[in-house]
């Protein structure tokens, strides 16, 4: 076969575009990346786990046991936070029709945590499942506040819309800290909404399943998110309710938001930045890109949660931390790199 | 046949669309052409159900398009609004297939793939068919566009000022191979056109609109009258008639 051309002389991007088997290659390579991020991640920690310690002749008991009721669990909840924050970022950024935009720069995050708030003073027995329910409903709220002051301003500058969420979330922000000041919760409140991975035990976990259900279902719906991406016009004429898609991938980024906060806390950044560099590589068609950017988001949180668990070996670093570090250098990257890009 | 019964359109106090009723013919081209400001566009958007109406009906083949669901509607009429700007990096056979999704839903067939090879032919994309659309200049992504709604394959087709955006040649191309997709294919186009001489040279029918009412219609030898222009631009216009074509003169 012939090589295509994929650059031409007024290429001014410098981006190359990828045939379709090509991309395959490379989702299969970060999909192998990612599973040896996932069996370190299973054997790394303050407690020894060997392969001789669960299977060769010397086999205890308790090897077996932190793998179970520890090791797994986490490694699982980081695959599944990471490639649905990843999802939820890339479903945001699709709606607002912004590549700035996720659960923590429109107010999601916030309004999340102030649910989660509200159900702590008025029905602290709740269970887990009902709190999380209860910070979707905020969260949708919040986003669906975001996008509504979204129409209201004029001048949609790409670098408005996150600005305008930022400063949203803050508000959200204040409200939620004003409260958990009067009634003595601020030290409960920086425990929740800090990432953190250590706490991940079997038992206490399993409602993150939740969120990769909910990418399944955004995978299968990726379509409409992409003619979304398009803007109202292109979705009025190729037959889709706008409204409807917008409410419904609302509603998807809403629960990955609750399910993630609830257990285990606000990863910033990473719906941000993954979708972004999904994007450079396999475009944004979501049923194309959709499964490199859940690719990517759990390998990204695997590394960040494994420098943090050995860099100040045998304590831990929080896993928000390390990605607020990684990921907001990250995003200034992505802002300059706009910049040159623009100009 | 597309039909609009007193449509007006009201923001405030202002009136952008006032009570227009018009019968387009099915299967032709009609140039919708007019001064800025004239509700052009405004008209267009409503008939194609993106714009609700202040007031007034359109029927589309006898269908009320803001009673038919949507969803049947995208398999009948297709519209491209001028000045597009898409953030999503998409490919441009992406882009030209998401024009099969009234059919579709997202699982193309055989049958679909088919369409979207020959638009993108139709349209001499061939060459950039896997490139990005940020990666293209005004006019190549102008003609994605457009094959992206004659991938729709709808019987009525609404285009807000095709020729944006287009050199002379891919303008002359674009007009011919509209011509070419009404007289092969029985398609009805509605396009706002700035330009006269294409409307001219290229429509069947010319529907000339000011300051929201349609103040004439008719065929081109109507409608490229020194009085008319005049009446429609406030602009002096020489009309010749060059190889049978009604050409008008209004650059100085």
């Amino acid at each position: 076969m012939r090589p295509r051309p994929f650059r031409s002389h007024d290429d001014t991007s410098g981006l190359v575009v990828l045939p379709r088997d090509s991309l395959m290659i490379r989702l299969s390579l970060s999909l192998v990346a990612v599973a040896a991020l996932a069996l370190i991640s299973l054997f790394v920690g303050v407690g020894d786990v060997s392969l001789g310690g669960l299977f060769g002749a010397d086999a205890r008991a308790g090897d077996l046991q932190l793998l179970l009721a520890s090791r797994i669990p986490r490694t699982v909840a980081l695959i599944l936070a990471g490639m649905s924050m990843a999802a939820a970022g890339m479903i945001m950024q699709m709606l607002a029709r912004n590549r700035f935009v996720e659960p923590s720069t429109a107010g999601t995050t916030e309004s999340a945590t102030l649910g989660i708030l509200a159900v702590t003073l008025f029905a602290p027995d709740m269970p887990v499942l009902g709190r999380m329910i209860i910070a979707s409903l905020f969260a949708m709220a919040g986003t669906a506040l975001f996008l509504r002051i979204l129409t209201q301003i004029p001048l949609r500058s790409v670098l408005m819309v996150p600005l305008v969420g930022l400063m949203l979330g803050g508000v959200i922000d204040a409200f939620t800290t004003f409260f958990a000041y009067r009634f003595d919760l601020i030290q409960s409140l920086n425990a929740w909404t800090m990432g953190d991975f250590s706490a991940v035990l079997r038992g206490r976990y399993e409602l993150i399943w939740l969120s990769g259900a909910l990418v399944m279902i955004a995978f299968f719906t990726a379509d409409r998110f992409t003619v979304a991406g398009l803007g109202e016009d292109f979705t009025t004429n190729l037959g889709l309710n706008y409204r409807g898609v917008l409410t419904f991938g609302l509603a998807i980024v809403a629960m990955v938001t609750a399910v993630v906060v609830t257990t285990v806390g606000t990863i910033p950044f990473l719906g941000l930045i993954v979708p972004n560099i999904a994007s450079m590589i396999a475009g944004d068609n979501m049923r194309k890109s959709l499964p490199f950017v859940a690719t990517f988001g759990a390998g990204f949180l695997l590394a960040c949660d494994l420098i943090g668990r050995t860099v100040n070996f045998p304590y831990e670093i929080p896993i928000g931390t390390v990605v607020g570090v990684i990921g907001s250098a990250a995003f200034l990257w992505l802002l300059l790199r706009r910049r040159t890009h623009l100009a | 046949m597309i039909e609009t019964l007193k449509v007006t359109k009201r923001y405030g106090s202002s009136v952008v669309v006032d009570d227009v009723s018009i019968t387009l013919p099915a299967s032709g081209i009609t140039a919708i052409i007019g001064p800025n400001g004239a509700g052009k566009s405004t008209l267009l958007s409503m008939i194609a159900r993106l714009l609700p109406m202040s007031e007034g009906r359109v029927l589309v083949d006898g269908l009320d398009v803001s009673l038919t669901p949507s969803d049947r509607l995208a398999q009948r009429l297709s519209i491209l609004r001028q000045d597009n700007h898409i953030a999503a990096r998409l490919t441009v056979s992406d882009l030209v297939a998401f024009g099969r999704y009234p059919y579709s839903k997202g699982r193309p067939t055989v049958r679909d793939r088919d369409h979207i090879q020959r638009a993108i032919s139709y349209l001499a994309l061939d060459d950039l068919a896997d490139r990005f659309l940020d990666e293209l200049s005004g006019g190549q992504r102008q003609r994605a566009f457009v094959a992206m709604v004659l991938c729709q394959d709808t019987d009525y087709v609404l285009l807000d000022e095709p020729l944006n955006h287009l050199d002379i040649k891919h303008a002359v191309a674009m007009m011919g191979m509209l011509r070419k997709a009404v007289d092969e294919l029985r398609k009805t186009m509605v396009l706002v056109l700035h330009d006269i001489n294409f409307a001219s040279c290229y429509a069947d029918h010319i529907v000339a609109m000011k300051d929201g009412r349609v103040v004439h219609q008719g065929g081109p030898d109507e409608i490229m009258a020194p009085e008319v222009l005049r009446g429609v631009y406030d602009v002096d216009i020489e009309v010749e008639t060059i190889n049978g074509r009604r050409i008008g003169l209004y650059y100085r």
